[in-house]
């Protein structure tokens, strides 16, 4: 058996999940004051009575990270920054304790000036008189050689909780997005790792000592340990949740569109193939702009509680939600309430929606049952745009061969999945507006929590070799040897998989999850002086993403309902 | 937060697996180092800072510009066509004013390409800058353009291109001719007869620095470009002046080119030649990309700039003021040489011998201008290369007049087609390319 949660905005939803069907499932109001209580009620609840050995793993999509940073809540965090030429660093300062220093590495990642030692000594010092714990530490270029990182660290030593190196979050260049990411990792640590070891104490209490593993925002899990290390790819999981769980519905021979309409917003995602697509980059959350991998989402302030107001004469929907829809005694008007109006939904307050409707239809001067029709279908229309161009980024993506710009692969989803409160009525009405195929996803209701049950665990390997330099280098895995001029793409490859293997075995990942595939991989010739004098190697393998192999085939069985007799 | 003062726009086109032959200085590398100093200072996340996919020129945007023998597809490869089709996004997003201006950063470059056609000169096969103007010309009706060609080789492909245009100002900054391929661009190079004064050749000394460059920038490009009032400015911003560039001897640097870029403001930059790929592509392109954008590049340096090691000599500062003057020279007296020539001859000749240099091919070409009171007169050229291809070309002029236009048919017309490969017009009022083959 396998424990999915996701916290969600207004509830966590918890599954028990056996062999072929939902075994349990719960919702628990989610109280963010006290996400520990809400994440322990719906652990319990799907726990009572059944022997600890049967379950094999808990799978947790919680909204901690993604809150913190989201409201500011983060702890005081140091920041060590060395930048050498280019852009001042200060333009991307993270908070009061921020400090460049120097030391300088160019992109081929030759040292170009040295770690000053005395220089980080001081700034240890005044981050310790600043009673500072958490610290972030970023060299321009750490990624191509990460020795400065590590010096610094070596020279801050034992002084401080936790020391995130740049280097390793991500393969990918960008020194502003290293910085943001690093602190954010840091600011984000005593809180994810306060929550998680109360997680596995009142597990373990209870005599549950089950793995548990944690959802991140690429879609994969990973475990708990490796979790406090990179508390930061937990952000955004909650969208991420939902995506796998509408995964095992979705085309295997096409492009997808998932749309998560919830109370707020709808999140939006692309699955190709059944494989979500990810963000090129890195996701943005909360003004960051950070290198941590992710689903390519979009979200819009369009949902099911959105507010509906007349504006210059014509209907606006959202951005914002003032409470749940006057159906369930909310303050104004919203798409819920058109769908009372409209006879769609019918176990609330009528009356009230009927008020507002009538409220909006008398400014409008048309009938109520016309403006319900009309807020229904612009909400539809709106969420179809917001799709549209979503998939208009995605497609307008820059390339840099010729033969990617001649092959100019473009995403055309032919097909929707809804999930979310009001997604049966939404699919119906979808489908009418557009020529996709539009499906309900079934178990829509907990879909995140399944989501994030039968994730797999997803890593990625940034493999840099330069022949010339006689180096090899995978900063994710502190990994920096030298080569020899023999080294090519096809060992490179072959270290980045192995590399990767390992990686992901650490994570808690089973052998059986460990489906390896290429990203990118490119050699270049290097000339000096009219002679190859080198190679300059590319490479970046990963774990597709998707769910885990066992549950993959039968997923589709599990989201029957086959209730344990305790289950509420 | 940073923040652009102007919406710049972006093409990045590295061109990743396109080559002129794996050793060459035009190779896969040769944007790599520069793509990795882009991405890492995070340029393109910047706020106002819009990276834009490149559009594929079309074969009816090279026919604008070029006479190509035999076809356009025999000349140009897919590469050139998105590294032409760069440079026209960023001239459409310009002028479509969704970015104040912004950068082509593509290769292979094109400011050796001239109007006729038969092969690659100094690494380029077709006019990228040109193929934009005149795409610009024809979709957004812009009339008045500044090409200022900062490469450090002369831009003649430009200059023969818009050798008969007075609607184009051709600057080209370069070192002297007479130490560098291709061999031209002397102050006296002019412009046709009825362009004079509306081609400026700014040839500079081997090792002129920055503070060489910047006083050329102010005391003659900048006053003529002020004179001129083009409607859009676009810089061949060739970046092989610099120091360590590995085939010519000037000792321009990264903040020159930055502060460069400031003050001359173009709307389009294109990158051209360059070919100290580590240490100076990755510094300067940064540079050019903040200065356009407005930001601060007070700290975009090459590892290894010292200012005072590649400092110009007096001799030279003094030699480049004596450029100067004579450039000054040259652009004031262009309304008395323009008189002077329409009331010479009704047609001039020109005669030259054009070598390709990247493809080994020798051409040898007689041109006639008709010398119009009307317009910049109706062209003919007849080429003929060594390896035994002749094409008779007919250029008639955006803004011909009528008798212009009746010409250039009737020459077009009765061309005696068995002596050549090819007859070809250009009917640049109707946008139209004709071929007759013999």
């Amino acid at each position: 058996m396998i424990i999915g949660l996701g916290v969600g905005g207004t509830h966590t939803d918890v599954v028990l999940i056996g062999e072929d069907c939902i075994l349990r499932e719960t919702k628990v109001p989610t109280d963010h004051s006290n996400l520990f209580d809400c994440v322990w009620k719906g652990l319990e609840e799907v726990t009572q009575d059944v022997p600890p050995e049967s379950i094999r793993r808990a799978v947790l999509s919680t909204t901690l990270t993604t809150n913190a940073i989201a409201e500011g809540k983060m702890v005081e965090t140091g920041m060590i920054v060395s930048a050498g030429p280019g852009i001042d660093p200060g333009s991307f300062r993270t908070g009061s304790h921020y400090y460049c220093v120097s030391g300088s590495i160019d992109h081929r990642g030759r040292e170009i000036q040295p770690v000053n030692a005395q220089e980080i000594e001081n700034v240890a010092s005044r981050l310790l008189a600043e009673d500072v714990r958490q610290v972030g530490v970023v060299g321009k270029f750490s990624v191509r050689n990460p020795k400065h990182e590590i010096q610094i660290r070596d020279i801050l030593g034992n002084r401080f909780e936790n020391v995130v190196l740049g280097h390793r979050l991500s393969g990918n260049l960008s020194f502003p997005r290293r910085i943001a990411t690093a602190y954010l990792n840091a600011a984000v640590y005593p809180i994810h790792s306060k929550f998680f070891q109360a997680v596995h104490n009142s597990l373990k209490k209870k005599g549950l000592n089950i793995p548990i593993y944690v959802l991140k925002a690429d879609g994969g899990t990973m475990s708990l340990e490796a979790s406090l290390h990179m508390p930061g790819q937990t952000i955004l999981s909650g969208p991420a949740a939902s995506v796998m769980g509408a995964l095992p519905f979705a085309s295997d021979t096409e492009e997808t569109l998932v749309l998560d309409i919830g109370g707020t917003t709808t999140d939006m995602a692309i699955l190709i193939r059944r494989v979500p697509l990810l963000d090129p980059v890195g996701c943005e959350l909360g003004g960051y702009k950070t290198l941590i991998r992710s689903l390519h989402t979009h979200s819009i302030g369009l949902g099911g509680d959105s507010t509906v107001r007349i504006v210059n004469g014509s209907l606006k929907i959202g951005p914002d939600r003032q409470g749940p829809a006057m159906a369930y005694g909310g303050p104004a008007p919203t798409p819920t309430d058109a769908l009372f109006v409209l006879g769609k939904a019918t176990n609330g307050n009528m009356e009230a929606s009927m008020r507002g409707i009538r409220n909006l239809a008398d400014q409008l001067g048309i009938s109520s049952e016309d403006t319900a029709h009309l807020i229904f279908d612009q909400a539809c229309h709106e969420i179809l745009a917001a799709a549209a161009t979503m998939i208009e980024g995605i497609n307008s993506k820059p390339v840099y061969t010729v033969q990617e710009v001649l092959e100019g692969h473009q995403v055309r989803p032919r097909e929707i999945l809804v999930l979310g409160g009001p997604a049966p009525f939404f699919a119906f009405r979808l489908a009418s507006l557009t020529d996709f195929q539009v499906h309900v996803v079934p178990q829509w209701h907990v879909a995140n929590a399944i989501g994030a049950a039968l994730a797999k665990n997803t890593s990625e390997v940034t493999l840099f070799a330069d022949t010339e330099r006689g180096i090899v280098v995978a900063p994710e895995e502190e990994f920096y040897q030298t080569v020899k001029r023999d080294f090519d793409k096809k060992t490179a490859v072959g270290l980045a998989f192995e590399l990767l293997r390992k990686k992901c075995l650490k994570e808690g990942a089973a052998e059986t999850e460990l489906e390896m595939e290429v990203l990118e991989e490119v050699q270049f010739n290097m000339v000096r002086d009219y002679y190859t004098s080198g190679r300059n190697i590319r490479v970046k393998v990963q774990i597709k993403p998707g769910l885990i192999p066992e549950y993959r085939d039968i997923a589709e069985r599990l989201f029957n309902f086959c209730p344990l007799p305790g289950a509420t | 937060m940073l923040r652009t003062k102007s919406k710049t726009g972006l093409v990045f086109f590295p061109a990743f697996d396109w080559a002129i032959s794996s050793t060459h200085p035009e190779r896969e590398e040769r944007l790599l180092y520069t793509q990795d100093q882009v991405f890492e200072e995070g340029l393109l996340d910047i706020d106002g800072i819009i990276e834009f996919k490149p559009d594929l020129a079309t074969i009816q945007d090279i026919r604008r510009v070029h006479f190509s023998y035999p076809d356009e597809m025999s000349i140009a490869t897919e590469s050139h066509l998105i590294s032409a089709g760069g440079a026209k996004t960023i001239g459409i997003q310009v002028l479509e004013k969704n970015i104040d201006r912004g950068f082509a950063l593509v290769r292979p470059p094109g400011h050796h390409a001239m109007r006729v056609v038969h092969g690659a000169r100094g690494f380029c096969n077709i006019n990228i800058e040109a193929i934009m103007i005149e795409y610009l010309r024809q979709a957004y009706g812009v009339d008045r353009v500044a090409v200022v060609d900062t490469d450090c080789h002369h831009g003649d492909g430009t200059q023969d291109i818009y050798w008969h245009d007075p609607d184009t100002l051709f600057i080209s900054i370069h070192q002297d001719g007479r130490t560098l391929y291709p061999g031209t661009g002397f102050h006296y190079e002019i412009g046709g007869p009825t362009a004079p004064g509306r081609t400026i050749n700014i040839p500079l000394p081997p090792r002129t620095s920055e503070e060489g460059f910047l006083f050329t920038l102010d005391n003659a490009i900048l006053p003529i470009l002020e004179e001129f009032k083009p409607d859009i400015i676009v810089n061949s911003a060739g970046q092989d002046n610099h120091y360590t560039d590995p085939i010519t001897n000037m000792n321009f640097c990264a903040q020159g080119y930055a502060e460069l870029t400031r003050r001359l403001e173009p709307d389009i930059a294109v990158l051209e030649g360059g070919y100290s790929i580590e240490g100076a592509l990755p510094y300067v392109n940064v540079g050019i990309i903040m200065a356009m954008a407005g930001l601060d590049y007070s700290n975009v340096k090459e590892p290894d700039y010292h200012p005072e090691k590649i400092r110009q000599s007096p001799d030279t500062t003094r030699y480049i003021e004596k450029v100067v003057r004579e450039v000054m020279d040259v652009w004031n007296r262009g309304t008395d040489m323009r008189e002077r020539s329409l009331a010479g001859k009704k047609f001039a000749d020109r005669e030259r011998t054009i070598f390709y240099d990247t493809d080994n091919i020798l051409e040898t070409q007689k041109e006639t201008i008709r010398v119009c009171p009307d317009c910049s007169g109706v062209l003919r050229i007849d080429s003929e290369t060594d390896r035994g291809r002749r094409i008779f070309a007919v250029h008639i002029p955006r803004k011909a007049c009528r008798e212009c236009r009746e010409t250039g048919y009737q020459w077009y017309d009765s061309v005696d087609i068995r002596k050549y490969n090819q007859a070809i017009l250009q009917d640049r009022p109707e946008d139209q390319y004709l071929v007759r083959t013999g």
